[in-house]
């Protein structure tokens, strides 16, 4: 699958990794410095620019790309560069990270998945606390964790 | 009428400053604290620090009740979002964002905010206007910018000269409006023939102006 990703932090850089050797990955990032935390196995493209920008989506392969994944640190940038890509690209899957529940609420309805980090954080805890959190997901975020770490 | 504004840069500073005197009942919004503050000593409580797109402080603010918020901000993604939350979680009827970059402007419009400003776009058409080689000059905009009215004055090398209105070939979505010569004003008849000076007026799909130059131009 071709699949653009937007913002290498630490999910978006980690993300990449775990795709990149099935996949033809493109990750976009505003300073090249961010591309450090790929580390030397990523074999995807890496592009320098504003992921709102139609020019720089466009340099990355948005259209007729397969997935597109926002984890900038902005949550408005996430969603207006998920909505460019939903709306004028047309990509089919479009991923993105929302720290903000109300937000995440809102834009959940355009036909873009929104994955809200804070409010899944927040109802983990409290299921622990309260005795009610699921095994098959505390198994599925250790798998997830593991992954992660034997990648970097 | 009761408007808030968000962004407290020097464009939403002036605009609250003149809504204000024009007697509307206004809000500024700024998120950053030390320029709120600032704003404050100047304007008083109509200023509110905040975030325009965190939902629970636009409920404070009573959003829901008022005819119009202007997302005024230096970011065309928060100017975005600003609008579409205002719309999507309160209802706003009408909204206003500026936008930075005018290749935003069509995105802005698809996503359902189709009332925006660009301040870029408005000086680059004027500098096109000041440099408008063969006397073709945009006179006015209509329809939000999609229609124009030009004004294209027939010089002595134009191929038109001599011709009838009925040989031109305009591009589609274009019609010659009237001809003016010296002062009279002519109803465009096919077989009106054009001279030398003559200022034809012409309506066209502004996106098509460009391709008037080549019927219009020189042999």
């Amino acid at each position: 699958m071709r699949i653009v990703i937007i913002g290498c932090g630490r999910v978006g850089s980690t993300v990449a990794r775990l795709l990149s050797p099935t996949h033809d990955v493109t990750i976009v990032d505003r300073t090249s410095d961010s591309f450090r935390r790929l580390g030397t196995s990523f074999k995807g493209k890496r592009l320098v620019g504003p992921a709102t920008d139609m020019d720089v989506l466009r340099k990355a392969g948005v259209e007729g790309a397969d997935a597109f994944i926002a984890v900038t640190d902005g949550d408005n940038r996430n969603i207006m560069a998920s909505q460019m890509a939903k709306r004028v690209f047309n990509v089919p899957t479009v991923l993105t990270r929302v720290y903000d529940p109300v937000r995440a609420s809102v834009f959940q309805k355009h036909g873009i998945h929104v994955l809200c980090t804070t409010s899944m954080a927040a109802g983990f805890f409290r299921d622990i606390i309260e005795g009610n959190a699921c095994d098959t997901f505390a198994e599925q975020l250790q798998a997830y964790l593991d992954a992660s770490v034997q990648k970097a | 009428m009761n408007i808030i504004v968000v962004g407290g840069g020097n464009v939403g500073y002036y605009l609250v400053k003149d809504l204000k005197a024009a007697g509307h009942s206004v809000i500024l919004m700024e998120k950053d604290r030390q320029r709120a503050a600032r704003l404050y000593e100047d304007l008083g409580d109509l200023v509110r620090q905040g975030d325009g797109c965190e939902s629970r402080t636009m409920q404070d603010l009573g959003v829901g009740q008022c005819d119009l918020v202007v997302a005024a901000t230096g970011e065309d993604e928060d100017n975005l979002i600003v609008c579409q939350m205002a719309r999507e979680c309160f209802g706003v009827k009408r909204t206003i964002a500026r936008v930075n970059s005018p290749a935003n402007e069509a995105l802005f419009s698809e996503l359902g905010i189709t009332t925006t400003v660009s301040s870029t776009r408005i000086i680059f058409n004027l500098i096109e206007q000041e440099i408008e080689t063969d006397h073709i000059v945009p006179l006015a905009a209509l329809a939000r910018g999609n229609l124009e009215v030009v004004s294209v004055e027939l010089s002595d090398h134009s191929k038109m000269v001599g011709r009838s209105v009925g040989e031109i070939t305009l591009p589609a979505d274009a019609h010659i409006v009237a001809i003016l010569r010296g002062d009279k004003g002519m109803l465009p008849s096919p077989k009106a023939i054009l001279q030398a000076g003559d200022v034809v007026l012409t309506l066209v799909k502004t996106d098509r102006e460009s391709e008037l130059h080549h019927v219009f131009e020189g042999h």
